[in-house]
């Protein structure tokens, strides 16, 4: 209960809604660049604030262990994104592929989602996360599409398409599941606010629950890119601008994680409700086989780490669907990692396809060679993508393995195999792009690598040494879930 | 004697929307689509009214008149111009054969009634009929969505969708933020028809049929 706490929460959602408004305003494009970094590294302090003040619950906006967690993330990815943004815009307009125009659009639309993807963590209310996530989705839909050639605009509209049938069963899901409140809680927001929910879940109607919950994971998962709902993901990776395949495979799709999260947790406070950890196993293990085999015959190379993003989003999924305190742990774990990972992945990728003029697997090669800090930064990447060691990713797989292993060996076995399978298709394409002699045009670019640095310095600390408290705060958070 | 009254009504425009689900899936002309789109927005704003009436609660009328304005007027109209425009009135191209759709809707509305009625018995009558209904109009706006090439018509389907939705949302007695909801999807769906007449699919690829957007698929050798 403090007022620097409240303070922070409505700057998170303030600083990104007026950058907004100021930057669809704003001709000039460094300064809007700037801006842009600014209002995103003010709302990571504000992010930060809230580790230890913290306002209680209101009657739209919550506070917990859980989001805190979801939100320092979002809004430090977010940051750093914006760095890696404003040289990747540069180059973009110096090349012509935008114009200042569109520049000032797409500024104003990434706090736009910024605020977007904030206000459905911060909520307290189902119905109004339901409408941060449909206004996170409008605004990526627009980005993906901005570049406006063929491709983009059929990414623009598939995205859209799928998206949007997501979008309306999540909410006829919230709607059922405000039924299944109203008899116990009655008429009202409480019926619709998460700690009332969660509180008082045993008393709901099981069968409405059940039927909700379906809806809820159905209609979220397809923005969390399960298969087989995920058709959207690697066209809307593929043909938008990289900052924003960035943003969607380090953010976006957790947020949508997150949403399910919140219904698996009043799902399991309920004694006579569907286990909701079968579903989200057998959606995520299917997730993880086929992305894997997909790796394989991809020939683009954001394409390639879109479908990595599927795999991955899997396996966190798997993770939280076994439960317990162990594999709550590693899922969260995975999540923060994968997001630092794949979003440097994709900081390299965005400056690789600028310097080579080019997305296609096959026209890239040699990059140790011809660049040798963007294609060491590339291997170092796949390396930590791939779940090989030191790197983190490493450590939260191995965990979700081998706590899968006492319970369900079956499915542990499946898991880590299509893990080795996913291995070796990352291994070998970037063995491709990576080494061996270089050809093709190379176009000079200024290439930012405090982003890509920083997250897999992140990565890497985190694989050889996790700081007590923050294994601490992960434990405590797991053990919230289960 | 009213409550049975309110209630009937209240079942005669849930069950009308259902209706024009259906007509919306024979459609062979696309200025027949969207008049029949219209109706669709007009008798869901009539039920939504009806709501608002029975449960006194005045700003679902705000709902109403969002549905009726946009939704039976703005919209319709807009989608005629881009009709016009692209010169598509007479192309409807469905996938499979409109029997079958209709076959495969009639299974549908079948399948939301023996999914809904039975685990809504707690929610009170009112509430229990409305939801299968819009689950109904749901899925045949989804049926819908699938077996429609066409992107005018995929958009109409997706509309469909969102009356079923605020159906089912104003069904549900007392639920907040219905308007806020309401006024969330009509800029989604605002949108969605900027965004056709703004990229001029056809501009661009010469049809509105998605199809041919696949041959621009970025990944075919």
């Amino acid at each position: 209960m403090s007022d620097a706490g409240a303070l922070a929460v409505g700057a998170i959602l303030a600083v990104p809604a007026l950058a907004a408004l100021l930057l669809a305003l704003l001709p000039d494009d460094r300064t809007a660049a700037r801006l842009n970094m600014g209002a995103a590294l003010a709302t990571l302090g504000c992010a930060l604030v809230l580790f230890t003040r913290r306002p209680g619950a209101g009657a739209f906006l919550i506070v917990d262990d859980l989001n805190v967690v979801f939100i320092v993330l979002n809004t430090f990815v977010g940051f750093t994104t914006s760095v890696f943004s404003a040289s990747y815009i540069a180059h973009e307009l110096e090349t012509g592929r935008l114009t200042p125009a569109y520049l000032r659009f797409y500024h104003a639309m990434y706090q736009t989602l910024m605020f977007a993807m904030n206000l459905a963590l911060l909520s307290n209310n189902i119905g109004l996360m339901w409408v941060a996530v449909e206004l996170a989705t409008l605004t990526t839909v627009l980005m993906v599409g901005i570049y406006r050639t063929p491709a983009a605009l059929e990414a623009a509209w598939k995205y859209f398409i799928l998206g949007s049938v997501g979008i309306a069963l999540a909410l006829f899901g919230t709607i059922l599941v405000y039924l299944a409140a109203r008899a116990s809680v009655g008429e009202g927001l409480d019926a619709m606010a998460w700690n009332v929910l969660v509180e008082r879940a045993a008393g709901f109607d099981p069968a409405l629950l059940n039927l909700a919950f379906v809806f809820l994971l159905l209609g979220y998962g397809t923005k969390v890119g399960l298969v087989p709902l995920h058709a959207w993901l690697p066209d809307a990776h593929a043909e938008g601008p990289t900052p924003i395949s960035a943003v969607l495979s380090g953010l976006l799709l957790n947020v949508a994680l997150f949403a399910v999260l919140r219904f698996k947790t009043i799902m399991s406070a309920n004694p006579g409700a569907l286990a909701p950890g079968p579903l989200m196993v057998s959606l995520g293990l299917l997730s993880v086989l086929f992305a894997a085999f997909m790796l394989y015959r991809r020939q683009d190379i954001k394409r390639l780490f879109a479908y990595s993003s599927i795999e991955h989003m899997g396996i966190i999924t798997f993770a939280f669907g076994m439960g317990g305190p162990l594999a709550n742990f590693a899922g969260l774990l995975h999540m923060t990692l994968h997001s630092l990972t794949k979003s440097a992945i994709f900081y390299c990728v965005g400056h690789i396809a600028q310097v080579k003029g080019t997305q296609r697997m096959s026209e890239i090669r040699g990059l140790t060679v011809s660049h040798p800090a963007l294609g060491w930064s590339l291997v170092l990447g796949a390396v930590a993508i791939a779940g090989l060691p030191p790197m983190g990713l490493f450590m939260s797989e191995f965990l979700v393995v081998t706590s899968t292993f006492a319970r369900q060996p079956v499915l542990a076995v499946l898991l880590g195999l299509s893990l080795l399978v996913a291995l070796g298709a990352l291994l070998l394409r970037v063995n491709g792009l990576a080494f061996g002699e270089p050809d093709g045009v190379a176009h000079a670019s200024r290439v930012s690598y405090v982003p890509v640095f920083a997250h897999f310095a992140l990565v890497l600390v985190a694989g050889v040494w996790l700081p007590p408290a923050l294994v601490a705060w992960f434990q405590h958070v797991a053990s919230l879930l289960s | 004697m009213m409550d049975r009254l309110a209630l009937d009504v209240a079942h005669l425009f849930a069950g009308g929307l259902v209706l024009v689900s259906f007509m919306l899936l024979y459609q062979d002309r696309m200025t027949g689509l969207v008049n029949n789109f219209a109706l669709h927005a007009v008798v869901v704003s009539l039920s939504v009214a009806w709501q608002a009436y029975i449960q006194d609660a005045p700003h679902l009328y705000i709902t109403a008149a969002i549905a009726l304005g946009v939704k039976a007027f703005v919209i319709p109209l807009a989608l005629h111009r881009i009709i016009l425009r692209l010169g598509i009135h007479r192309t409807i191209e469905p996938v499979v054969g409109i029997g079958l759709t209709m076959l495969a809707g009639i299974g549908l509305v079948a399948l939301a009634i023996m999914v809904m009625l039975p685990i809504t018995a707690q929610a009170g009558t009112l509430a229990r009929e409305d939801l299968a209904f819009a689950l109904s109009v749901i899925l045949l706006g989804l049926l819908m969505m699938v077996s429609r090439r066409n992107a005018v018509s995929q958009v109409i389907g997706f509309m469909s969708i969102e009356n079923g939705l605020i159906l089912a949302a104003t069904g549900a007695k007392g639920m907040p933020l219905v308007v806020e909801i309401s006024v969330a999807f009509s800029i989604l769906v605002a949108l969605i028809v900027i965004g056709i007449f703004l990229f001029r699919i056809r501009e661009r690829f010469e049809t509105v049929d998605v199809h041919a957007l696949h041959e621009h698929r970025g990944e075919q050798p």
